[in-house]
C-alpha cells in the first residue's frame, strides 16, 4: 500500500510529508526531488522507480503530489486516490497552491491522518469529512452527534448526512459534453467521440430517491412502441457512474437510480461515437509559396439549427517557428497572430448556425538552414454551443421522498445542455 | 491568521524558545508551538529535543491539538523509545475515551508508534475496539491488526488477533469488511502458505454482498482479494463473473480495472462455447476505451494493462483501433504507450488507416517518439504482407526528409524487412547506400553493413563500402565490429576473387589488435573454416536465415499469465512480476491463471494436462520468438540462490593458466577454456602470422570441439545409470562445465550432475530450474551446492526430482531444458532423460485386466519393434526389466517362440503394455507396445534396447 505522501512546491522543497510505512525513509523524499524534480530531462513516466521504490505522481499548476511505495501496490488505485486528495483540497481551500498549502498544513495532516490509514484509502468523500474535520478545530459534540458522525464516515450511504432540510426542493442537471475530433486535411473524419458528464446540484430534503432517464437506445427499444418514444435515441457506447448509483441496477434493468449527495456531483460520465453532431467544420488550406512564405486560408461552417447561437469560438492555426511577420484578413470576429504562441488566433464571438466564415493568412517566413521539418501541427478549435452534439436529451428525473410529504411535482428542475470543444483538430 | 507563518521561523535559539512556549499555561500559545514544531518536522529539522515537552501537550480534550502531538509521536517515537513510554497511560485512557472518534484515533496512532514497549500495551485496548460497538472504531481497528502484524507477527499470532479479523469479515457493516479484507490480504502475503484468507464459496458469497456497498477504495480491495481465488468450477466461476460486472460501470478507474482482472482471470475457467463467454468480451471493451478519457496518469496505467490484455486476448480490442490514436496534446508517455497498443492490434483490415496515422507521428518533434513511429511502420510491413509494398515506400519518403535519426531508424527496420521478405525490395538498396555517411548511430551502421554483407554481390561497390568502415575500425561499438566481420567474410565468400586482402584485413583486426573476446572467437572461427574448408564456409555463413518474428516485444506467456493477475498494479505498469522490484517476502509468490475446468475429461494421456494448462502458446509464430519463450520462461522462474553462506574460497592453491599456456595451440584454448584470456593472448602470438588460405591442418581439429556442443544425448538405462555425458560445456557457459545422468533411485527420480569450474574465479549461489516438459518433472529440492566452487573444482550433485511440476508436451517427448544459475549468469541446455526413470514400481497388472487392456486398446495404438543383436535367454531379460520395473504379467511358449507380456506405468498413469517375441537362436526380438498415448512408445522402445543390451 501507499508508503508515504509528499507535497513539493515547483522548486522542490517539502511541504507537506505524512510517511505510513516504515519501509519509507526521509531519504525517498531527497530522492524525488533529485530524480523526477530536478531532472534535466521531461518527465517520461508519472510513475517512477528509484532504487526499489515507486513514486506516483501528479501535479497541479506548480506543486507535486507524490504517492511513495515499495510494494507492488494497485497503481490506479494509487493515481485516483492524489486525484481525490486534490478534489479533497480544492473543496476544502479553494486552488492548490503553495501559499494556500502552507496556510492549511495542519487541516491538510488531519485530512491525511483521516483518509489515508496505513496507506489504505478510506472515506474521502468531502461531506462526509466536512462533518468532523473542520479548520476552526471541533467543537464538543453530543453523544449523538457523535455516533451520528461515525455512522455516516462508516455507513452504506457515506455521502449523505441525514436530516437535511430545504425550504425550497429544487434541483440543477447540467448535462456537459465535450466533443473531440480528429479531421484529416480533406476533411475526412478519423475519430469522432462525445465524451459527456451529467452534472447535478440537488438541494432536496430528507433522504430523497431519484430516478433518472434518458434517451438511452437500449431503454428506449426495450419499451418498444408501448412508450412511444418520441424523438431520436441514442447508443452510449460506455458508462460510469457516481458511488451513489445503484451499478447492480444498472447492470440488471439499465435503470439509473440512486440517493444523491447534498450539492454538487457527476452523477455519471458517458462516451459516445455514433450519430455525433459535429457543430463545426474546418476547411484548412495551406500553400507554400517558395521557401520563404506560407499562404493560408482557413474556412469554417457551423453546422446546427439557424435559431442556435454558437459562442467563445476560438480558431488557432499554428505558424511555423521562423515566422517573421504575418498578415491576417478575416470576415468576423478578431485575428492576431501571437508570436509567443506560434499560432494565429482567431476569436469569434457568437456565430449562428449553417453559417460559413472565413480567414485569409500570409506568413513571412526567416530562410533557415534547419533540415528538420517544420512539423504542421493541427488547427485546433474552441466553442460552446447550447446543445448536446452527441443528442443525449434528459426524459425524466423523478423524485421520491416517502418520509417527509413532498412529492416529485414540488420538486423544482432545471436541465441545461452545453457542449464545449474537447480536442477539436482538423490537420492541414 | 494563516498557518504559513511557521515555516519561516530559522533563527538560532528557536528550540529553546519552542520549549518555553510549549510549556506556557495558556492553551491557545501552546498550540502555536505545536503547530511550529510540525512545521519543522516538515521541513526536516531535527526538534526531537523537544519530546518531552511536546507529549505534555498530549493531555488535552482540544482534539485538534492532540492529533498534532500525535503526529509528532509518530515521528519520533522510535528514536525516543524511554520517553515514548510516558505516552502509554494517555493512549490507553483515550481507547476508553466515550467520543468514537477519540477511541479510533487512539488506537489509530498506538498502531503506528513502532517501539516494543509500547506494542505490548497496544494488545489490550486493540482487543476491545475489535470489538467495540461502533463501526469506525473497527474498521480503524481491523487495520491495526495489520500495523501491529508488521511490526510484531508472532505477537499478533499469539494473541489471537487474526481470529478476530477473520470474525470481522462477517461484520454488518461494509467499510469494516473492507478493511478487515484489506488487512487479511496483507498478512497472507507474508505468509504464502499459510491459509489465512480462507476463501470458500460462503465467504466469496459475503464479499460480494459487501462489495455493493462499500466506498470505492474498499471495493477495490475486495476486488483484489477476489481475484486470489479460485473458483472450484465453471459454474461458479460463472456467477462470480456476474455479479463483478456492474462495477465495470464505476467512475472510479481503479475499482474498473480490478473488475477487469477479477473478469480476465475467471474467464480462463469458462468454456468458449459457452454464450455467456462471448457476452463478456463484448462488456470488456467499453470500459476500457472509457478509460483513455481519464487524466493521462491514469491513461498512462491503463494502457499499459491494456497492453497486457490485447496480448493475452486480442479479440476484446480488435475493433476498437481509432482510440489510441495519438492526440497532439498527449503527454509523450501516453503517445509511446498508444503506440504500441497501435501495432500490436494492426491487422490487414485496418492497416491503411495505421499507416497514414504513422507516417503523421513520424514529422513530430520528440525524437523518442518519431523513432518508434518509425520503427512501428516496419512492424506494419513485417506483419501484413500486403501492407509491406506500402510501407516500404512510406519508409523511403522519410529517408528522403534527411532528417538523421528519422533515416537511421528507417534502415534499421528496412533491414527487417529484408530479411522477412527475401529478393522482394532490394531495388531500394541503392538509396540506402546513398545514405551512408549520415549514419551515427552503432545500430544503423551495423544494420546497413549487414545490408551490404548480405548483398554483396548485387552492389558492384560493396568492397569500397566496407572498406571505408573498417580505417577506423578499432573506434566502432561492438555490435558494428561484429557485423563488419561477418559482412567482409560473407563478401569474400561471394567475391573471393577481389577481397582476400580485405579479409585477411578485417580477420587480423579482429583477432590481433581487439581485447573483446566475442569479436576474437568469431574472428578465430572464421579464419579457421575458411582455411579447413571453404565449402563448409559457405554452408556456415551464408546458411539461410531463421524466418523473423512478426511480433515484437512479446512477453513471454508465463510471465504475460502473471502479469494479467496483477492487473491494475505496479507489476502491470513496469510490465515485471513483483519479485522484481519488491523488497522481502512480500508479493514474490507467482500467480497463475487458473485452469479451464472440463467435464469428463480424465487424466490418462500427457496431452490433457497440456490442454488443461490452458497456456500452451497458440502456435508459436516462428522461430526466433519460441526460442525466445523457453529463455524469458527460465529467466523468469525464481531462481532463488541457496542461503548458505559458506567460507570464502581458498584463494592459495589456484594454478590457473600454466596448463593452457603449456598447450600452446589453437586447440587447446578453442576446446576449452575461455576464462584464461592472459593465456590467450600469449598463445596466439604466432598465428596471425599465418595466412588465413594456408592455416595447417592440425588445427582443424578444434572446430569439432567447438560444434560438439549440444550433443550429449545419452541413453541410460534402469537399475544401470549411465556414464554421465556433458550437457553444457564450459565453452557455452563461461567456463561452467557440467555432465551428468539420470538414475531411480529407491522409487526417487535423481538427476546426478557434474559440476566443474574451468573459469579463474569462484562460482557460487547456485540454482537450477526446468522449462515445462513432457512429464512434469521438476526439482523436489533447491540444488545443494554449499560450499563456492573454487577454480577447476569438481562437485557432484544429486537432485531428486518430483513430476508434479508444469506439464508441456516436449519433442522430443523426453527432452528436458534446464537452466542452470550461478553468480556470473543463467546458462541453458537440454538434455534428454531415458523414460524408464519414470516407470513406477507399482506397476504390476493381473493376468484378467492385462487381457482387457491389451483388447481395449484400439489396434491402431499398436507398434512394432526390433531389437537386434541381443542374447539373453527369457527369464535373464525378464529379470533385467524388472529391475528398470518393467514387469512380466505372463509368459508363453509357442513353437520354440517364448512370448513375454508385460506391463509398465508411467509416473503419470499411463500405461504401456509389451509383447517381447524372442526365438532361441535367434538374436533378433521383436516387441509390441500398446499404448493410450502411443507417443511414447517410441521412447520406451529405446529403454528396452537399452536396458537389455547393457
Amino acid at each position: 500500500m501507499i508508503g508515504g505522501l509528499f507535497i513539493y512546491n515547483h522548486k522542490g522543497e517539502v511541504l507537506i510529508s505524512r510517511v505510513y510505512r516504515d519501509d519509507i525513509g526521509r531519504n525517498a523524499v531527497d530522492a524525488f526531488r533529485v530524480n523526477v524534480i530536478h531532472a534535466r530531462q521531461q518527465v517520461r513516466s508519472p510513475v517512477t522507480n528509484i532504487a526499489r521504490t515507486s513514486f506516483f505522481h501528479v501535479k497541479r499548476s506548480n506543486i507535486w503530489l507524490a504517492a511513495v511505495t515499495k510494494q507492488n501496490v494497485n497503481a490506479a488505485m494509487v493515481f485516483e486516490f492524489l486525484y481525490k486528495m486534490c478534489d479533497v483540497m480544492t473543496a476544502y481551500f479553494g486552488k492548490i497552491s503553495e501559499e494556500n498549502i502552507k496556510n492549511n498544513f495542519v487541516l491538510i495532516y488531519e485530512l491525511l491522518d483521516e483518509i489515508l490509514d496505513f496507506g489504505y484509502p478510506q472515506n474521502s468523500e468531502t461531506g462526509a469529512l466536512k462533518t468532523f474535520i473542520t479548520q476552526t478545530g471541533i467543537k464538543s459534540q453530543s453523544k449523538e452527534e457523535q455516533s451520528q458522525i461515525t455512522s455516516q464516515v462508516t455507513g452504506q450511504i457515506g455521502w449523505r448526512r441525514e436530516g437535511i432540510k430545504y425550504r425550497r426542493n429544487e434541483l440543477f442537471l447540467d448535462v456537459l459534453e465535450s466533443v473531440n475530433l480528429l479531421m484529416s486535411p480533406q476533411g475526412q473524419v478519423l475519430s469522432a467521440h462525445v465524451s459527456g458528464r451529467v452534472v447535478m446540484k440537488s438541494y432536496l430534503s430528507g433522504m430523497p430517491e431519484c430516478k433518472f432517464g434518458m434517451n438511452d437506445k437500449i431503454v428506449i427499444d426495450k419499451q418498444g412502441k408501448g412508450g412511444g418514444a418520441t424523438g431520436q435515441s441514442i447508443a452510449i457506447d460506455d458508462c460510469t457512474f457516481h458511488q451513489c448509483v445503484r451499478l447492480s441496477k444498472f447492470d440488471a434493468e439499465r435503470s439509473i437510480s440512486f440517493i444523491p449527495p447534498d450539492g454538487e456531483c457527476e452523477l455519471m460520465r458517458y462516451r459516445t461515437t455514433k450519430d455525433i453532431i459535429l457543430p463545426f467544420r474546418v476547411i484548412p488550406l495551406v500553400r507554400e509559396v517558395g521557401r520563404t512564405k506560407l499562404e493560408v486560408k482557413v474556412v469554417i461552417k457551423s453546422n446546427f439549427k439557424p435559431s442556435l447561437l454558437a459562442q467563445k469560438i476560438e480558431v488557432r492555426i499554428p505558424t511555423p517557428l521562423n515566422t517573421s511577420g504575418v498578415q491576417v484578413i478575416c470576415m468576423k470576429g478578431k485575428a492576431k497572430y501571437k508570436a509567443s504562441e506560434n499560432a494565429i488566433v482567431w476569436k469569434i464571438k457568437r456565430m449562428a448556425g449553417m453559417k460559413e466564415s472565413q480567414i485569409s493568412a500570409e506568413i513571412e517566413l526567416l530562410p533557415t538552414n534547419d533540415k528538420k521539418k517544420w512539423a504542421r501541427p493541427p488547427i485546433s478549435m474552441n466553442f460552446e454551443v447550447p446543445f448536446a452534439p452527441s443528442g443525449l436529451k434528459v426524459r425524466y428525473l423523478k423524485v421520491f421522498e416517502p418520509k417527509l410529504n413532498y412529492s416529485d411535482h414540488d420538486v423544482i428542475k432545471w436541465v441545461r445542455y452545453i457542449g464545449r470543444s474537447g480536442i477539436y483538430e482538423t490537420r492541414c | 491568521m494563516t498557518d504559513s507563518k511557521y515555516f519561516t521561523t530559522t533563527k538560532k535559539g528557536e528550540i529553546f524558545e519552542l520549549k518555553a512556549e510549549l510549556n506556557s499555561d495558556k492553551k491557545e500559545k501552546k498550540k502555536e508551538a505545536v503547530k511550529k514544531v510540525i512545521a519543522s518536522m516538515t521541513v526536516g529539522k531535527d526538534v526531537s529535543a523537544l519530546f518531552p515537552d511536546v507529549v505534555n501537550c498530549m493531555q488535552t480534550d482540544n482534539l485538534e491539538l492532540k492529533k498534532l502531538v500525535y503526529l509528532y509521536l509518530m515521528n519520533y517515537a522510535k528514536s525516543q523509545p524511554d520517553m515514548a513510554i510516558m505516552a502509554v497511560n494517555t493512549f490507553v485512557k483515550d481507547c476508553e475515551d466515550p467520543n468514537p472518534l477519540i477511541r479510533a484515533l487512539a488506537v489509530r496512532t498506538m498502531g503506528c508508534i513502532r517501539v516494543d514497549k509500547i506494542t505490548e500495551y497496544l494488545c489490550e485496548p486493540l482487543r476491545k475496539c475489535l470489538k467495540d460497538e461502533d463501526p469506525y472504531v473497527r474498521k480503524t481497528a481491523a487495520v491495526c491488526v495489520a500495523k501491529l502484524h508488521d511490526i510484531n507477527a508472532q505477537l499478533v499470532e499469539d494473541q489471537g488477533f487474526l481470529d478476530t479479523l477473520k470474525d470481522l469479515i462477517s461484520d454488518s457493516n461494509p467499510m469494516v469488511v473492507a478493511n478487515a479484507v484489506a488487512a487479511l490480504s496483507e498478512i497472507a502475503e507474508s505468509h504464502p502458505n499459510s491459509n489465512l484468507l480462507d476463501l470458500n464459496p460462503q465467504s466469496i458469497n459475503k464479499l460480494l454482498t459487501a462489495l455493493n456497498e462499500c466506498t470505492e477504495w474498499g471495493q477495490i480491495f475486495i476486488l483484489d482479494c477476489l481475484a486470489n481465488y479460485t473458483p472450484r468450477d465453471d459454474r461458479e466461476s460463472q456467477s462470480i463473473c456476474e455479479r463483478v460486472t456492474p462495477r465495470l460501470s464505476h467512475a472510479n478507474s481503479a475499482v474498473v480495472l480490478s473488475a477487469v482482472k477479477v473478469l480476465m482471470k475467471f474467464m480462463e475457467m469458462l468454456p468458449k462455447d459457452l454464450d455467456y463467454y462471448g457476452t463478456l468480451l463484448k462488456k470488456l471493451a467499453p470500459p476500457l476505451v472509457t478509460l483513455l478519457s481519464a487524466e493521462p496518469e491514469l491513461q498512462y496505467v491503463a494502457l499499459r494493462n491494456i497492453n497486457l490484455i490485447v496480448q493475452k486476448r486480442p479479440e476484446i480490442l480488435k475493433h476498437e483501433m481509432k482510440v489510441f490514436f495519438v492526440k497532439y496534446n498527449d503527454p509523450i508517455y501516453v503517445k509511446l504507450e498508444k503506440l504500441d497498443i497501435m501495432i500490436r492490434l494492426a491487422s490487414q483490415a485496418n492497416i491503411a488507416q495505421v499507416l497514414a496515422e504513422l507516417k503523421e507521428y513520424a514529422t513530430e518533434v520528440d525524437v523518442d517518439f518519431v523513432r518508434k513511429a518509425v520503427r512501428a511502420i516496419g512492424r506494419c510491413a513485417i506483419k501484413v504482407e500486403q501492407s509491406a509494398e506500402r510501407c516500404v515506400s512510406t519508409l523511403l519518403d522519410l529517408i528522403q526528409t534527411k532528417v538523421n535519426y528519422v533515416v537511421q531508424e528507417a534502415i534499421v527496420v528496412i533491414k527487417d524487412i529484408f530479411r522477412k521478405y527475401p529478393n522482394k525490395y532490394e531495388s531500394v538498396i541503392a538509396t540506402l547506400c546513398e545514405n551512408l555517411d549520415s549514419l551515427d548511430e552503432p545500430e544503423a551502421r551495423a544494420a546497413m553493413i549487414w545490408i551490404v554483407g548480405e548483398y554483396a554481390e548485387r552492389i558492384d561497390n560493396a568492397d569500397e563500402l566496407l572498406e571505408s568502415f573498417l580505417e577506423g575500425f578499432h573506434d566502432e561499438s561492438t555490435q558494428v565490429q561484429l557485423q563488419l566481420l561477418t559482412a567482409i567474410v560473407k563478401l569474400f565468400l561471394k567475391k573471393p576473387t577481389e577481397t582476400q586482402e580485405l579479409v585477411q584485413q578485417v580477420l587480423s583486426l579482429a583477432t590481433q589488435d581487439s581485447d573483446n573476446p566475442d569479436l576474437r572467437d568469431r574472428g578465430y572461427i572464421y579464419w579457421r573454416l575458411l582455411s579447413t574448408d571453404p565449402v563448409a564456409a559457405k554452408e556456415v555463413v551464408l546458411a539461410e536465415k531463421p524466418l523473423i518474428s512478426e511480433e515484437t516485444d512479446l512477453i513471454e506467456p508465463t510471465l504475460l499469465e502473471e502479469l494479467i493477475c496483477h492487473i491494475g498494479t505496479l507489476a502491470s505498469v513496469y510490465h515485471k512480476p513483483p519479485s522484481a522490484f519488491v523488497e522481502g517476502s512480500r508479493g514474490v509468490m507467482h500467480k497463475r491463471l487458473p485452469a479451464r475446468t472440463g467435464s469428463g475429461e480424465g487424466t490418462e494421456s500427457p496431452d490433457v494436462g497440456n490442454v488443461a494448462g490452458g497456456s500452451a502458446p497458440e502456435a508459436a509464430p516462428s522461430i526466433i520468438p519460441s526460442q525466445g519463450d523457453l529463455l524469458g520462461d527460465l529467466l523468469n522462474l525464481d531462481l532463488a540462490p541457496p542461503t548458505t553462506t559458506g567460507p570464502p574460497p581458498p584463494t592459495s592453491g589456484m594454478q590457473m593458466g600454466g596448463m593452457d599456456l603449456l598447450g600452446g595451440g589453437l586447440d587447446s584454448l578453442l576446446g576449452g577454456d575461455i576464462g584464461g584470456s592472459p593465456a590467450m593472448g600469449a598463445g596466439f602470438g604466432a598465428a596471425p602470422a599465418v595466412m588465413p588460405a594456408s592455416l595447417n591442418a592440425p588445427v582443424g581439429g578444434g572446430l569439432g570441439d567447438l560444434f560438439d556442443l549440444g550433443g550429449g544425448v545419452g541413453m541410460p538405462m534402469g537399475a544401470y545409470i549411465p556414464p554421465k555425458t556433458v550437457w553444457l560445456p564450459a565453452m557455452k557457459a563461461k567456463g561452467l562445465e557440467i555432465s551428468g545422468t539420470f538414475a531411480r533411485r529407491a522409487g526417487v527420480i535423481q538427476m546426478e550432475l557434474v559440476l566443474t569450474n574451468k573459469a579463474m574465479s569462484v562460482m557460487t549461489d547456485f540454482a537450477i530450474q526446468f522449462n515445462r516438459n513432457s512429464f512434469g518433472l521438476a526439482p523436489a529440492g533447491p540444488l545443494q551446492v554449499l560450499t563456492p566452487l573454487g577454480p577447476n573444482q569438481t562437485i557432484e550433485v544429486s537432485l531428486p526430482l518430483s513430476t508434479v511440476g508444469p506439464v508441456m508436451k516436449m519433442d522430443p517427448l523426453n527432452n528436458l531444458q534446464v537452466a542452470v544459475k550461478n553468480n556470473i549468469d543463467v546458462f541453458y541446455f537440454s538434455c534428454q532423460y531415458p523414460i524408464s526413470m519414470l516407470f513406477v514400481e507399482d506397476g504390476k497388472m493381473e493376468r484378467q485386466v492385462f487381457l482387457a487392456t491389451w483388447k481395449d486398446i484400439p489396434n491402431d495404438n499398436e507398434s512394432q519393434f526390433q531389437i537386434q543383436d541381443c542374447h539373453l535367454n527369457s527369464d535373464a531379460a525378464s529379470n533385467k526389466l524388472q529391475g528398470s520395473n518393467i514387469f512380466t504379467i505372463a509368459k508363453r511358449t509357442v513353437e520354440g517362440q517364448d512370448m513375454l507380456y508385460m506391463a509398465i506405468k508411467l509416473s503419470n498413469g499411463i500405461w504401456v503394455l509389451a509383447e517381447l517375441k524372442m526365438q532361441a537362436g535367434n538374436p533378433n526380438y521383436t516387441i509390441s507396445l500398446k499404448c493410450r498415448a502411443p507417443e511414447v512408445s517410441q521412447c520406451v522402445f529405446q529403454c528396452y534396447e537399452a536396458v537389455l543390451k547393457n
